[in-house]
């Protein structure tokens, strides 16, 4: 694919998906006939040029082209009513008689993103189908890719994929967007798919790099699509701005070997001042509509980090007193952990020990920032022999290679 | 318009027994909810079922025999002690009765769309 075709394609494959399986009622139809105006794309732009309109070009020759084959097709029922659908333009209450005018694919378009994502993001599927449908149908990736994102086999990333479809279509999921009162408990899976994308390409699983800048690019791009869909939904803002302000400190959690580079230790100066900026005003503009929620209050967090030229400034007692609100909001050990080192930090070393007594052990067992948290802890309180035995059970949950030299470095510095 | 099935989960060894407060609770709850159902138009069937030690598995033997084994055919601590089939217009529709039925026994409700 040419640079030009590859670049309409990351930007508008999803949003033409999005349109064609509103159009043809079927997410496989959808699929192939935008595959297939991709493929007379590449046959037809690089000598006629890109049209003024990619977008409208791909959609409306994906459209035609799915005519076409269900006309040559029409054997299947559901393929019947498809053809009949399209040919009467009457498929459904919400349809626009005007899609036919290029000039209104924008608009039609835009809604259907959002109606996309509630569908792939619905809470009937597990979280990593929602995962794998939101990458594929609206991130445009190919099975492949994200198998190798996820570090699983193509071909279960394969089964995992089309048995998500395929439960969408027997159970009857509709393509619509959730009323006001359905949105809050449909809004929060949607969130929470795009940001482990985002974790998942910020801190990989595991494997030799420490992070996969593709998957977090993908996150952020579906975050600020789902900001420029939703503006008025505060969390939505939050889990944008979180991921910009986690972002901006990329370039530095990493020195020139690959190491993993501490916050406190990054070179603040090499922070990206641009989503920082960015950042602190969606942090601001969502807070100022006074509806806390998990992703404003963890980007105020962030906000915070972000604010400080040097570790030694770092407003402690502002991030300590948002991890309080954000522990009345989700009451969870993982909560309790990052809180209690906002303890130590602010407070010392055995305050932030005491803090952390509270969280259960058996709660956290398996957890490995529990495990070097506290071995971190343990370190500047002293206590060194206790702090050797949690940095080896921190060792042994690390899958990330990178992290795993950095425990095994802090071990041996002890 | 689709049909679903919803089923109730049991612990394997439950008894039938309405005496108890809770049961009484349930079953009018339950007896509400089919009410419910029936002036939506949601209800198709729903039933009770005796506790999984009384069933019978039966397998056609080929040439028009039988064979018969006593009790449920999958041997696991849980087993379906009822179910609705209702109809609603799509899956979330869906969902929200089943949450509702769940919310009416007092247990866990699987669903599953009917093919066809």
């Amino acid at each position: 694919m040419s640079d030009a075709l590859e670049e309409v394609f990351r930007r508008e494959a999803g949003r033409c998906t999005a349109t064609l399986i509103r159009v043809l009622g079927d997410i496989d139809l959808a699929e192939d006939a935008v595959a297939e105006a991709f493929a007379i794309a590449a046959e037809q732009w690089p000598t006629r040029g890109v049209p003024p309109n990619p977008g409208g070009w791909i959609t409306t020759t994906a459209r035609n082209r799915a005519i076409d084959r269900l006309r040559r097709e029409s054997t299947r029922d559901d393929r019947h009513l498809a053809a009949h659908r399209l040919h009467t333009d009457t498929m459904d209450s919400d349809h626009n008689p005007e899609l036919d005018r290029l000039d209104d694919f924008v608009e039609v378009v835009a809604d259907d993103q959002l109606r996309l994502m509630f569908l792939c993001a619905h809470p009937a599927l597990a979280s990593d189908a929602q995962v794998a449908l939101i990458l594929r149908l609206l991130a445009g990736l190919s099975t492949e890719e994200i198998a190798r994102a996820f570090l699983v086999p193509e071909a279960t990333m394969a089964q995992r994929i089309v048995r998500a479809k395929r439960k969408l279509h027997d159970n009857h999921a509709s393509y619509r967007i959730p009323r006001a009162a359905e949105l809050p408990d449909r809004l929060a899976p949607v969130l929470a798919a795009v940001y482990l994308i985002y974790t998942e390409g910020h801190t990989a699983t595991s494997g030799p790099a420490l992070t996969r800048t593709d998957l977090s690019a993908e996150a952020i791009r579906l975050g600020r699509t789902l900001a420029e869909l939703m503006p008025d939904e505060p969390e939505v803002v939050g889990l944008l701005a979180l991921m910009l302000l986690t972002e901006c400190r990329r370039a530095t959690r990493t020195d020139s070997e690959g190491r993993l580079v501490r916050l406190s230790d990054q070179d603040r100066t090499r922070w990206d001042r641009a989503l920082i900026g960015e950042g602190h005003e969606l942090v601001r503009a969502c807070l100022r509509r006074n509806q806390p929620g998990l992703f404003q209050i963890q980007a105020a967090i962030a906000a915070v980090h972000a604010d400080a030229p040097t570790p030694g400034s770092t407003d402690w007692a502002q991030i300590l007193a948002l991890y309080d609100q954000l522990y009345v909001i989700r009451p969870d050990p993982v909560v309790a952990l990052n809180r209690a080192v906002a303890v130590a930090e602010a407070h010392g070393p055995d305050p932030g020990l005491a803090a952390l007594a509270e969280v259960d052990p058996a709660s956290v067992d398996h957890y490995q920032p529990y495990h070097a948290a506290r071995a971190d802890l343990l370190a500047r309180a002293g206590r060194h022999d206790e702090a050797g035995t949690a940095y080896d059970r921190a060792i042994e949950l690390t899958t990330n290679q990178v992290e795993r030299d950095f425990l095994i470095q802090r071990r041996s510095d002890l | 318009m689709p049909q679903y099935l919803l089923s109730v989960w049991h612990d394997a060894d439950y008894e039938l027994d309405f005496s108890t407060p809770d049961a009484q609770r349930q079953a009018a709850q339950v007896g509400a909810f089919n009410e419910e159902l029936q002036r939506s138009g949601s209800w198709v069937f729903a039933a009770g079922l005796h506790p999984a030690s009384s069933a019978t598995v039966v397998r056609a033997s080929g040439g028009g025999g039988v064979s018969m084994t006593d009790g449920p055919y999958a041997e696991t601590k849980e087993q379906m002690g009822g179910f609705w089939i209702v109809e609603a217009a799509d899956l979330d529709a869906a969902l929200q009765l089943a949450g509702r039925a769940a919310a009416a026994c007092e247990r866990p409700v699987e669903m599953r769309p009917v093919h066809g």
